[in-house]
């Protein structure tokens, strides 16, 4: 188990009626039922993560969500609505997020820290778009077209009026350490916020 | 190419014939089965002397059903997998009947040792539904009350109908709960009514390039079918048999018009092109066209080996099913009922069915907060798509079955 997956899971209530945005292969959902007896589904395009889901008996369905909305998705219908390291591959960060907290009563986002200092230190001395182990894509590749630093979330949050009810600061391997809480902003490399309206 | 992938590239084809018909584009008989097929099964008929009633207000006395199975019932029979045809099929799904016949039941794609529904895990039951013409009670049956065949007076069977005989096939074959209910198309309407009329009585089903309701462009296709059937002199009302006639132009017409809804406009167009049976016009209108005598031999072969009055059947009972209709058109109410697992699988270039059919099924089903999976799968055969194998289809499609065979200790 991944340790965010595993700090998430302790921000889940048992019985909880959870929809994951980019489940993945559905390890996160599959051990969500196994111990804290969530039901929900996930949402997922790649074919070879839908066919493992289906083979584990967790609930996918194919859907894009930035090509075809979260629509057939009814208010308020979920406990809690997840994305784990999605949110900066959408068109429209900002409208996903509202879309989410429309959904769920509660919202977990997990997402990487443009503002990390090793990115900062590599923009400085290289003058050229930062790659890293987290983050291993060319600027013309790259699948992350809406990359933010922690304080850019947190003031997109107050702007609308979400609520952070937490906030962990990990490391590129999903680690807590305790000069990521220093100064999470230059030092943390994946945030989970725990938010709500 | 070899003459099975041929098969396999013109499931339209493999649909239309009734085990035994011979064409000559097909191998030579081979000498020994596929390793992976379900291999020389039998048919058989069960009497039912029970009473059935009917959405309609009428009731069957007593009907037959045709049926083969495949695998070994376990001794808690809780591997058991009842397969629902669509409008053209019946209960020959998988394997041969004979060594000579030249081709296998109408899924064998995805029936036998090895492929999604198992036999080496699951006990298979597939059946020819009543008001079918392959030895199931139908129109083309004698009718107990005068002695004579029913023909027109056969009553409307809808799919709650039939799923209320499937329901006496199990008790009948000691199935109290399938692990599954599967089928495309048509038959996928029977698996979702399964499991809103019997919610305790199945685990999974499985709902295959299908819809919870005809659109109106569905309907209109069928009742361009029906007309066709209907206005033709050798209807006779539909009492053609005891005129000793057949209105074999007018199946041949509904069958040509349907068979272009199964296929895609890619597929026909890599298949036929414009391809002209000789080079040069004719300004003529006899079949030039490739397409048009390839449509001309379907819609023939398939009016001497289909009864008309099943068609109509056939087609008025994907037009009546609506499950929710009985919800005040709340298709999540409806669905509320339901306690099994769903598979939904929809293909791309399927516009008969579309994806957008099968997304509003399961958009009720979360809404209903069902257990439901959805994908659709990219394949350029149009509606037949459920029939071909498909790499990701049968990947998909094996893993939930895997799982189902898993759950229930098959």
């Amino acid at each position: 188990m991944r340790a965010d997956l595993e700090i998430i899971e302790k921000w889940i209530q048992p019985n909880s009626h959870v929809l994951d945005l980019g489940c993945g292969d559905g390890t996160l959902l599959d051990y969500l039922q196994r111990e804290r007896q969530a039901t929900g589904f996930g949402l997922e395009i790649n074919p070879e993560h839908i066919t493992t889901c289906m083979g584990r008996g967790v609930c996918v369905i194919e859907q894009d969500m930035d090509e075809q909305g979260l629509g057939n998705f009814e208010n308020q219908s979920f406990d809690v609505v997840l994305m784990t390291q999605a949110l900066q591959a959408v068109r429209r960060p900002d409208v996903v997020l509202d879309e989410m907290l429309r959904l769920g009563r509660e919202c977990i986002v997990t997402f990487p820290n443009f503002a990390y200092w090793r990115l900062r230190w590599y923009l400085m001395r290289n003058g050229r778009m930062p790659e890293s182990e987290t983050l291993p894509y060319k600027w013309y590749n790259t699948p992350n077209i809406h990359l933010c630093t922690f304080n850019d979330f947190e003031a997109l949050c107050y702007r609308k009026n979400i609520k952070i009810k937490n906030r962990t600061v990990v490391d590129g391997e999903h680690r807590y350490r305790w000069f990521n809480r220093l100064w999470p902003n230059m030092l943390g490399q994946i945030a989970i916020y725990r938010i709500t309206r | 190419m070899a003459p099975a992938f041929k098969l396999l590239r013109w499931p339209a084809l493999y649909l239309l014939y009734p085990a035994g018909i011979t064409q000559e584009q097909f191998a030579p008989m081979p000498d020994s089965l596929p390793p992976d097929s379900v291999g020389l099964v039998t048919p058989r008929t069960l009497h039912f002397s029970e009473p059935l009633p009917l959405a309609c207000g009428q009731s069957l006395p007593e009907y037959d059903l045709v049926i083969e199975t495949y695998g070994e019932l376990n001794a808690e029979a809780s591997n058991a997998v009842l397969i629902c045809h669509a409008l053209s099929g019946h209960h020959h799904a998988a394997g041969f009947h004979e060594m000579s016949d030249r081709k296998p039941g109408w899924w064998d794609s995805c029936i036998g040792p090895g492929k999604p529904i198992d036999t080496n895990h699951f006990y298979v039951v597939s059946l020819n539904n009543l008001g079918g013409c392959h030895g199931s009670t139908g129109p083309t049956s004698t009718n107990p009350a005068t002695g004579k065949c029913y023909g027109p007076d056969f009553p409307v069977i809808t799919v709650k109908d039939w799923v209320s005989s499937q329901a006496a096939l199990a008790d009948r074959l000691g199935i109290q709960c399938w692990a599954a209910v599967v089928g495309g198309s048509l038959g996928g309407m029977q698996a979702l009514q399964w499991s809103l009329t019997f919610p305790d009585r199945l685990r999974h089903a499985v709902v295959i390039a299908s819809t919870p309701r005809l659109t109106a462009q569905n309907i209109a296709f069928n009742e361009v079918a029906r007309q066709a059937i209907t206005s033709d002199p050798e209807f006779y009302e539909g009492r053609y048999q005891e005129h000793n006639a057949t209105p074999r132009h007018g199946l041949t017409l509904a069958r040509m018009v349907g068979h272009i809804t199964y296929l895609s406009d890619a597929s026909m167009g890599e298949k036929f092109g414009r391809d002209m049976r000789e080079q040069a016009y004719k300004f003529g209108y006899d079949a030039e066209f490739q397409v048009e005598s390839y449509l001309r031999y379907q819609g023939e072969r398939f009016s001497e080996s289909f009864d008309a009055n099943t068609y109509l059947l056939m087609t008025k009972a994907l037009d009546y099913f609506d499950p929710a209709y009985d919800a005040d058109n709340n298709l999540a109410a409806a669905l509320s009922q339901a306690q099994c697992e769903f598979l939904v699988l929809s293909f791309s270039t399927d516009w008969r069915f579309t994806p957008a059919r099968s997304e509003e099924l399961v958009k009720a089903m979360i809404a209903a907060r069902r257990k439901v999976s959805y994908a659709e799968i990219d394949a350029p055969w149009g509606h037949d798509a459920f029939l071909i194998p498909t790499p990701r289809y049968i990947d998909a499609f094996s893993a939930y079955m895997k799982r189902v065979a898993r759950e229930v200790g098959a």
